[in-house]
């Protein structure tokens, strides 16, 4: 038999039911399908990033071999598609996933937020007067609401610095990477810049990457021993690839002496194609 | 039962007061002498007793079986959630793992779903309303069937077991920096789903108390908060097994096992 209850004695939901959207959309409409966009888009930057760095060491062979790798990525697939079109789809796709994984991000924080909202809250989280032992969350977790925003800052400094060539003025040469990055990063400023959202950046991959794996249900006895340590050496080798470029640019591996193709010549990247030809 | 080396110790109690669901709440501060064969619920009785002789309103909490089943008496002891020690709730906690001179803060579980009703209860109701939504197996009533007659592998009945040993008490949301449900609706989902019995709503199931729970608590950010404040250390290995099947329910074809 089912027992009645009075209606006045039930505690009112923090928030209601919406009328649901249609499949797939229907996912994205709750927090744990979220989880998993999150999870999936969170997938996507990490394997960018990744990517970014290793591209990145070709900096480690002169300007010639970074110029040569710039211009592949424009010519990738060239003998199928127009000219630049893969990178653009590559930069679209980024973006989207980029634009996903902060709205679920910014959403999920709200609602957690509402869920908490009897509680005293403190930047966002919940505040015991007896003082909230953090016992199981690490620190990557719980900044992960401060590191990303510091990644999202340093992402619009970033290609406003390298890719749009905004602060560096007159001195951007557009088409010689291997410049531009030891102009930029040779200022200590901008070096110390890079290194702080570096290490943001990996903080933020050390609980990501491992979170993934619970957001998306990937828990397997056989291998879970295994998800914190690749979450552990993703995150370091990206650290330390990306650190290396301010670090070597401050201490004087990345320098502009002995080019063959000074930056300030005009033809500067007509010279870096035929000295990569000539690899 | 004593430990034989028990000593009374004074303690200062500094507790929530809330005089019903809209007062406002302050902490006030008491002190007590105790015994450390005492239990944290008698520590409070006591306390009660004498607040009662002073003509003062004692201290509203909850509690029932007091042996760690009934999920009723939680409380925040030192911003922990059931006190200090691991795997133990409220009522289990006794007072020698506290030291003489210790002051003792004690504060209602925290979360939108949970309003107080007064002082340290709080109605944690929003948890029924979760298994309400499917924490259940529609059986069809008649005669009682063998007890053998479905059966269950030793190892999956022994999974299941240390899923359905989550006694409701709210830890896990009151723990969880998000007010998350994750902890007690998985290890409710979960409890069903390794059961052959549970497998004829095993979809529907899963959708529709993931969706009640999100109702009423927030967004689970991996934390583990939860799974060292419950009682009966459910494992987080329940939520990812959730998250999988929530997704599952929606994607798979439920219109051929009825569960659409
Ligand atoms: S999962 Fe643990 S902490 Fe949460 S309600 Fe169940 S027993 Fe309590
Ligand atoms: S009183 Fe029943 S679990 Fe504590």
């Amino acid at each position: 038999m089912a027992q009645t209850t009075n209606e006045r004695y039930r505690v009112t939901p923090v928030r209601s039911k919406k009328r649901s959207w249609p499949f797939p959309l229907n996912i994205y409409q709750t927090a744990v399908g979220r989880k998993w966009v999150m999870a999936l888009t969170g997938i996507g930057l990490i394997g960018f990033v990744l990517i970014h760095m290793i591209g990145n060491l070709h900096v480690y062979e002169g300007p010639a071999r970074m110029h040569e790798y710039a211009e592949s990525l424009r010519t990738l697939a060239s003998g199928i598609v127009p000219k630049g079109f893969i990178l653009w789809l590559l930069r679209f796709g980024l973006l989207v996933m980029f634009g996903l994984h902060l709205h679920s991000a910014i959403t999920l924080k709200n609602f957690s937020g509402h869920s908490s909202n009897t509680a005293t809250l403190v930047g966002g989280a919940k505040k015991y007067e007896g003082g909230r032992d953090h016992i199981a969350a690490g620190y990557a977790s719980r900044t992960m609401r401060w590191t990303g925003p510091i990644i999202a800052l340093f992402l619009f400094y970033h290609l406003a610095d390298l890719t749009w060539g905004w602060w560096l003025g007159d001195d951007f040469v557009p088409g010689d990477p291997y410049h531009n990055v030891s102009e930029s990063l040779s200022s200590l400023p901008v070096a110390i810049l890079y290194i702080v959202a570096n290490v943001a950046l990996a903080m933020h991959i050390f609980h990501g990457a491992w979170s993934m794996f619970q957001s998306l249900g990937v828990n397997n006895p056989k291998y879970n021993h295994l998800r914190r340590g690749l979450a552990t050496a993703l995150a370091g080798v990206i650290l330390v690839g990306n650190l290396s470029f301010p670090i070597f640019a401050q201490t004087g591996l990345i320098n502009e002496d002995n080019r063959e193709c000074p930056a300030s010549e005009i033809n500067v990247v007509e010279c870096l194609a035929e000295q990569a030809e000539g690899h | 039962m004593s430990t034989g080396n028990a000593e009374i110790i004074n303690v200062t109690i500094k507790v929530w007061r809330q005089n019903g669901p809209s007062d406002d709440g302050h902490f006030e501060t008491y002190d007590q002498a105790i015994t450390t064969d005492a239990s944290f619920l008698e520590m409070l009785d006591l306390l009660n007793d004498s607040l009662n002789e002073q003509g003062l309103e004692p201290i509203a909490f909850e509690s029932d079986c007091r042996e760690g089943i009934c999920g009723t008496c939680g409380v925040m002891i030192n911003g922990r959630a059931h006190g200090p020690q691991k795997a133990t709730a409220t009522c289990q906690l006794h007072m020698r793992e506290f030291q003489d001179g210790d002051e003792i803060v004690v504060e209602p579980f925290r979360a939108a779903g949970f309003p107080v009703i007064r002082d340290l209860a709080v109605d944690r109701s929003p948890l029924d309303r979760i298994i309400e939504a499917g924490g259940y197996i529609s059986v069809n009533t008649g005669a009682a069937s063998d007890a053998n007659l479905t059966p269950v592998p030793k190892d999956a009945a022994d999974q299941a077991f240390d899923a359905a040993a989550c006694i409701g008490c709210g830890a896990c949301v009151a723990a969880c920096p998000n007010s998350a449900a994750q902890l007690f609706t998985s290890a409710k989902i979960g409890h069903l789903a390794l059961l052959p019995q549970g497998q004829a709503e095993r979809w529907s199931r899963t959708e529709e108390m993931v969706e009640v729970m999100e109702e009423f608590f927030g967004s689970c950010t991996n934390h583990g908060e939860c799974h060292e404040a419950c009682p009966k250390e459910i494992s987080l290995d329940f939520i990812a097994f959730m998250n999988r099947d929530y997704v599952k329910a929606k994607i798979k074809n439920r219109a051929l096992s009825g569960q659409a």
